[in-house]
């Protein structure tokens, strides 16, 4: 009896010391087509405040990879008032950008320039994935949350003018065309990630017109999409349940203001917005930046001191690869990323602790493996 | 400990404000009543819960002796031609008369020919400003302990007037109307709140990078009022960034004035953050000194009758009115009484995770006077 038993109990033993496969797995092969090695050039645009260094973070954290890949760098500053034929051209050659903050003086006459190249390249839709990350401790659990937004229209469509003196309008627009794109993609996203549930933020009941139209378009999509659930919520609903009960969420989609106020509370649940990634993306071309847009310019005390948060554009680069179709090093660079973020050891002022940029970057190429 | 702080704090702040009772006097036109001469107020119990919970404060008012006699106005079951809606002439006569009111959950009839009750009394009686102080009830555990900050909304303009049209198939305008006049007056509001409560600190919300005009013009409103009020400090902050603060750290934030839509947004988060619209007090603050303090949760249909109902929005919405008033003993008391009780935890209605009834939450309340 003992000896029958013995091996069963070692082997027992054994499988339960095993360690579960979390950060190590390897998933299967990735074939590439001949010549996929070859580097890619990808725009890169550093950006004002708290830009340079977070882009400086990636640009070393590729190399440390020897990711294929080489960046184009272009100045451009939040004070300029386009954005510059070159910097434009470039984008459209590589399609791929990746960019810091770029700061819009409140008040002062120039229209955003992060609005503008929106616009120019046609980058319809707004993607922010806030997810907790394991480590680092916030109010709230099981938050896994993608805010898609539409990026063109509605209340950014920037057409105000003075009616008289003391009387200023400003339009909404809101057009089925890019209601509908946006919510095909929403839903296309949904499919390709497999995400079980699209919620559509409205309010309809205020602005029967205008929300209406978009509400019309998301429910259009949602019939060609059986298998993936869709519902509705009226924006301060949503807000409310998002900061008592947000794992009810899995995938958003919401005209332009509302998925900007809405992308940033569900990050500052989630961890807040120096970790979330995110990026616009259109029919031809993706630029990468900081996912929620609060914060991501900082103010001068963080780049006098340097302790702005890379993780944030990381996570982001990190995305950038997959679209790229490099998918072994996106997940080396997420696997060292939130490494050292579970250790607690090197993190930022946003995080609750004292490190400087630099010694996040440090940390991270140490755990690449 | 914190609890207790907490009440040590909300009481030196309400007694350092009984000075500038004469600003307030002026301003709001009218002189308050004495023991002897009772204040007539309006009291529209509603529908649902309404008449349940409007019976509760009868109750709670009469045991700490409030000097308010109440006038009772119901919703008629037809409508009245002179005010297009179910609300009759003579309530809102009464409530102009007396220029107090206190409004229960009223939920409109489905139908088409008359405006939302809503919206009559908003238009009827020019509540132009929605105030809604949020403070974490010790005792009631929500994620956030340490909230203790005011929305104040402008409610008459800005992006919900109702003004769309479809420009053409496919294409829909709504517009966003932001006058000077509405600006000057709710920051007015603002400020003279923050004094009389013994506030410091007064954050405009405004999205004035990207609508520069409107917001722009907001803002500009906001400046000229803080500068007649140099003791309180004045600040500005982005809604993105406004957001990601208020879920992260909520204690940043004082008193918040803001635009229609971002205060209706901003007003629900910060309710849902101290526990949902059944704990939170608010009140419309309209020309002439009108106060109409209302509960702003639904009627909830399917408890209505069965003393199930949870009081304390209607309270803590009276309780608002007799700051408004200028009877802050009164006010301190029913508030202690009533964050007392919550404490405990012995009486808590269906909604907090309890069993109580209505009446024997009241009871309680009134006991702990």
């Amino acid at each position: 009896m003992a000896r029958k038993a013995l091996p069963i109990l070692k082997h027992l033993l054994q499988s339960a010391e095993t360690p579960l496969p979390s950060l190590h797995a390897r998933s299967v092969t990735y074939m590439p087509r001949p010549g996929d090695g070859a580097p890619r050039p990808v725009t890169l645009i550093p950006g004002d405040g708290i830009g340079p260094l977070v882009t400086g973070a990636v640009e070393q954290v590729m190399e440390a990879m020897h990711a294929p890949l080489y960046f184009e760098r272009y100045d451009v500053h939040g004070d300029m008032k386009k954005i510059p034929q070159v910097v434009l051209d470039s984008i459209k050659k590589n399609k791929v950008c990746i960019k810091g903050g770029l700061m819009t003086p409140v008040g002062g006459g120039v229209s955003s320039l992060n609005v503008q190249l929106r616009k120019e390249l046609d980058l319809y839709a707004s993607l922010v994935n806030c997810f907790n990350l394991p480590g680092l401790p916030t109010r709230h659990e099981n938050v896994d949350i993608v805010v898609i937004r539409e990026n063109t229209e509605g209340e950014y469509a920037g057409l105000e003018h003075e009616v008289v003196p003391g009387v200023v309008e400003s339009l909404k627009v809101i057009t089925k065309f890019c209601s509908e794109r946006i919510a095909k993609y929403a839903f296309e996203y949904a499919y390709l990630n497999n995400r079980k549930k699209v919620t559509a933020v409205h309010k309809a009941n205020i602005m029967k017109l205008a929300d209406g139209l978009f509400l019309e378009s998301c429910r259009e999509v949602a019939t060609k999409y059986p298998g993936i659930k869709y519902n509705e919520i009226i924006v301060d609903n949503c807000c409310m349940q998002l900061v008592s009960k947000p794992e009810q969420f899995d995938v958003m989609v919401t005209p332009n203001l509302y998925g900007n106020l809405v992308a940033n509370t569900a990050a500052g649940i989630a961890g807040g917005t120096g970790v979330m990634p995110g990026g616009n993306v259109g029919a031809d071309t993706a630029v990468f930046e900081q996912g929620a847009s609060a914060g991501n310019v900082g103010h001068m005390k963080l780049v006098e001191q340097k302790k702005a948060n890379p993780v944030a554009l990381l996570l982001s680069s990190a995305m950038m690869l997959r679209h790229l179709q490099f998918p072994s090093f996106a997940d080396r660079l997420e696997t060292a990323v939130k490494r050292v973020i579970s250790g607690g050891k090197y993190r930022t002022k946003d995080l609750g602790g004292e490190s400087t940029t630099q010694e996040v970057v440090d940390a991270v190429i140490a755990a690449l493996d | 400990m914190i609890m207790a702080s907490q009440i040590m704090r909300r009481l030196l702040r309400s007694q350092q404000a009984n000075s500038p009772a004469r600003v307030s006097s002026l301003l709001l036109g009218r002189t308050f009543s004495t023991e002897s001469n009772p204040i007539v107020a309006t009291l529209f119990p509603g529908d649902g819960i309404g008449p349940e919970i409007a019976e509760s404060v009868k109750q709670v008012f009469r045991a700490a002796d409030v000097p308010i006699e109440w006038e009772e106005h119901y919703v008629g079951k037809e409508i009245d031609p002179r005010t297009q809606s179910f609300l009759t002439w003579e309530s809102l006569e009464s409530v102009r008369r007396n220029k107090v009111g206190l409004k229960g959950p009223m939920a409109t009839p489905i139908g088409k020919g008359h405006r939302s009750l809503n919206l009559t009394l908003r238009k009827e009686l020019n509540l132009y400003a929605n105030v809604r102080p949020c403070y974490s009830l010790p005792g009631y555990k929500t994620r956030y302990d340490d909230v203790d900050l005011v929305t104040i909304r402008e409610n008459t303009e800005g992006e919900y007037s109702g003004l769309e049209h479809q420009v053409v198939r496919g294409v829909v305008e709504s517009i966003k109307i932001i006058t000077r006049q509405a600006s000057l007056r709710v920051a007015e509001y603002a400020f003279h709140y923050a004094t009389a409560h013994g506030r410091a600190r007064v954050s405009a919300i405004h999205k004035a990078n990207i609508m520069q005009k409107t917001d722009g013009l907001f803002l500009k409103c906001c400046r000229e009022v803080a500068e007649k009020y140099p003791e309180i400090t004045y600040e500005e902050v982005v809604i993105d960034n406004c957001c990601m603060m208020l879920v992260k750290n909520p204690a940043l934030f004082d008193v918040l004035v803001m635009p229609n839509l971002y205060g209706d947004i901003i007003s629900d988060l910060c309710a849902g953050l101290i526990g949902g619209l059944g704990l939170t007090p608010s009140c419309n603050i309209g020309e002439g000194g009108i106060a109409l303090a209302e509960a702003v949760h639904g009627s909830a249909p399917d408890i209505a009758g069965k003393n199930m109902a949870n009081p304390t929005a209607l309270l803590l919405s009276a309780v608002t009115m007799l700051r408004h008033l200028e009877l802050h003993d009164k006010a301190d008391r029913i508030q202690e009484a009533i964050l007392k009780t919550i404490a405990e935890g012995k009486y808590r209605t269906g909604d907090l995770g309890g069993t109580s009834t209505t009446t024997e939450f009241t009871k309680a309340i009134c006991d702990n006077l």
